[in-house]
């Protein structure tokens, strides 16, 4: 019951923090010179100055900016987000389309950063200050410094071009098939390499720090074996605290996945977010804001919820 | 039946201030089914003279010397696998703190269970059906429903109990009791010591009782060792080490206990504190805050010696005191008095104690 009243309230909070999300994002827009005319313009010499100023009048542009936010914050709440200006197309019909790519890619690299980094901690941990520790602190600072973008380019270059065993672009094959898999596989590491690092440092200092705590020295004292002390008694332990940041490294992996896509030519939404925002089309970029800010929100409530299933200690009431 | 025997056991740590010696050429016995103590202020050694029984001390803490016979067997050559089959089977502890030594993200009759099926080879239910017994032999009430708790749903003195459950579970021959009721008030304390006593009489277990609590080690062990500092200063069977202390420190810690009917306005303590480790004082570790203390005390560290002859002492004398009033390196003499109120068989009340 109480946790079900944790929830609602929760979620009933994910109203207010979207709509700061929105107006932040909509006084930012505004800031930035031209709208979607000027990009529409630009690309069409032969319009004239009275045509420019009649869409300007029809897409609102013209009015303040408080009516333009409103109007769209109307339209919102009876379930449209608006339009593309220069497709004419509905901005949830593209998050939809675009949204299965990105959780393909988001979850490929979230995964690859929880399996690498949730072993490569307890070793380091346990080879605490021996050679094991110092070489993976030094793969995680290297994870933690390499731009992905960087990366993403690095790996295009050897495993496309040196070792041909990807094309340098995937194929438009079905997202959801196997095959999929092999071509995720080098965006994937691409942003999930930095979340791996430090989650990995995260997974270390919690567990060195489970390690000396006496329930280990009871656990020992009982003769149960290395192993059973740490995978049983430590690492439950020490997941708590990774639990919350692995899911605040959802927030890392989404806006990594704004550059990643760009770098492997991804048709997700990121993609999709940068082509919105050098074309100036607000209402997309609202959109995808707002699809991203409510991601980043639920992932946290799963970490609140998972903490509680982890540690009996903790009771929402 | 000697249980145990420990023989010139020294353990240092190798902390960045410099190496500091813990635990310092110590020997002593405990035969089966006893109540051993072991009293001394915080710092003497004990818990650490404890985790070396179990072999448990961890860097940069290491044994350096030493034997540990359990039943006739040297621990310190076992295997680590030969040693993991003896602690929590054959060597069990009781923590200082519950609270601290349960893990709190698994449930109470879990982390009791787990040892009973690791070394006994009970299948779950078996060992469950054990736990909840033990749970109840140590008086949690209504143990069966309390056995799916977690270690914060019990009150402190239901920890202690639980722990206790723990280090019964497999059935040792030794208990080892790290000052297992500092943590309680006095009424639990009181409750949990009996319930210690009788359990081991119950099991036929000797108990290693570590405290600081002269009170405790009255009420329920046979010998006492006295440390400081790390080393052994006197060790007497309870009787004489209350009626007949040797040991100038031994009788600093007498008198700073707090009696009913009490006449002194204040509370004697011994003047100063424990040395650091790191920095122990030359000759005898207490002359700095020994009353008796001479020129010679910080110059020449007293062995251990029988106090009547002045023989060295081993680990199966009852009786030995480190104090250089012994081995006849003192000019003056240890005066004090003790003093016994109430009905006394052993002694004279004001009997000179030497």
């Amino acid at each position: 019951m109480s946790l079900r009243r944790f929830i609602a309230k929760r979620v009933l909070l994910i109203f207010p923090i979207l709509f700061g999300v929105s107006v932040i994002t909509f006084a930012l827009v505004h800031i930035t010179p031209g709208d979607p005319v000027d990009v529409v313009v630009a690309l069409n010499p032969d319009i004239s100055p009275a045509e420019e100023a009649r869409l300007r009048a029809r897409y609102g542009l013209n009015d303040p900016i408080w009516e333009q936010y409103l109007d769209w914050l109307v339209g919102v709440l009876q379930g449209d987000f608006g339009k593309v200006i220069a497709t004419d197309r509905a901005v949830s019909t593209v998050i939809v389309e675009r949204l299965p790519e990105t959780i393909a890619l988001g979850l490929f690299g979230w995964v690859f950063a929880v399996i690498i980094a949730v072993p490569a901690g307890i070793y380091a941990a346990v080879r605490k200050d021996e050679l094991g520790d110092h070489v993976s602190r030094f793969l995680a600072l290297s994870g933690i410094s390499i731009p992905n973008f960087w990366l993403g380019l690095m790996l295009i270059l050897v495993g496309a071009l040196t070792l041909n065993l990807w094309p340098v672009l995937a194929p438009r094959t079905a997202l959801y098939s196997p095959e999929m898999l092999w071509y995720l596989l080098l965006p994937g590491i691409t942003i999930g390499t930095a979340s791996a690092s430090t989650l990995m440092r995260i997974m270390r200092s919690s567990m060195a720090e489970e390690m000396n705590k006496e329930y280990v020295t009871a656990a020992r004292a009982k003769g149960l074996p290395e192993r059973t002390v740490v995978l049983k008694h430590v690492l439950r332990n020490s997941l708590i605290s990774v639990t919350t940041v692995a899911a605040f490294l959802t927030a890392s992996i989404v806006s990594g996945s704004v550059v990643v896509e760009q770098v492997f030519g991804w048709p997700g939404l990121g993609r999709a977010l940068i082509s919105a925002v050098s074309n100036r089309e607000i209402d997309l970029i609202l959109g995808i804001t707002l699809f991203i800010g409510v991601a980043i929100i639920l992932a946290n409530l799963v970490a609140d919820i998972l903490y509680a299933v982890l540690d009996p200690r903790i009771r929402y009431d | 039946m000697t249980l145990l025997e420990i023989n010139d056991l020294t353990v240092n740590f190798y902390t960045e201030d410099g190496v500091v010696t813990a635990v310092d050429d110590l020997s002593y016995r405990i035969e089966s089914g006893e109540t051993f103590g072991v009293v001394g202020e915080s710092g003497a050694g004990k818990s650490v003279t404890a985790l070396s029984l179990m072999r448990l001390i961890e860097d940069p803490g290491r044994i350096e010397s030493g034997e540990i016979l359990f039943k006739g067997e040297d621990l310190l050559e076992m295997s680590e696998a030969e040693i993991r089959s003896v602690r929590g089977n054959e060597i069990a502890m009781i923590f200082q703190d519950a609270q601290t030594a349960l893990n709190p993200v698994y449930s109470v009759g879990e982390q009791i269970s787990e040892a009973i099926r690791h070394h006994l080879n009970y299948s779950d239910a078996e060992a469950r059906d054990r736990t909840i017994q033990l749970l109840d032999r140590v008086g949690i009430p209504d143990a069966e429903s309390r056995y799916d708790d977690y270690p914060h749903e019990f009150s402190g003195g239901m920890q202690q109990r639980a722990v206790i459950a723990m280090a019964l579970s497999c059935d040792p021959d030794l208990l080892i009791a790290d000052e297992p009721t500092t943590a309680l008030d006095v009424t639990t304390e009181a409750k949990i010591l009996d319930q210690i006593q009788d359990l081991a009489d119950e099991f036929d277990t000797a108990v290693q009782l570590i405290t600081h609590d002269l009170g405790v080690v009255a009420k329920i062990c046979e010998r006492v060792m006295v440390m400081y500092a790390g080393r052994p200063v006197e060790k007497a069977p309870v009787e004489d080490l209350y009626y007949d202390p040797k040991h100038p420190y031994t009788v600093g810690l007498m008198s700073s206990i707090p009696r009913i009917g009490d006449e002194r306005d204040r509370l004697q303590t011994i003047p100063g504190t424990m040395p650091d480790l790191v920095d122990v004082p030359p000759g005898c570790a207490f002359h700095p805050r020994c009353p008796y203390a001479e020129e010679s005390c910080a110059q020449k560290q007293p062995p251990l010696v029988d106090p009547e002859t002045g023989d060295a002492a081993t680990a199966a004398d009852d009786r030995a005191a480190a104090c250089l009033e012994y081995t006849g390196d003192l000019e003056g003499e240890l005066e004090f008095e003790v003093s016994v109120e109430g009905e006394d068989p052993l002694l004279e009340e004001g009997q000179d104690a030497r």
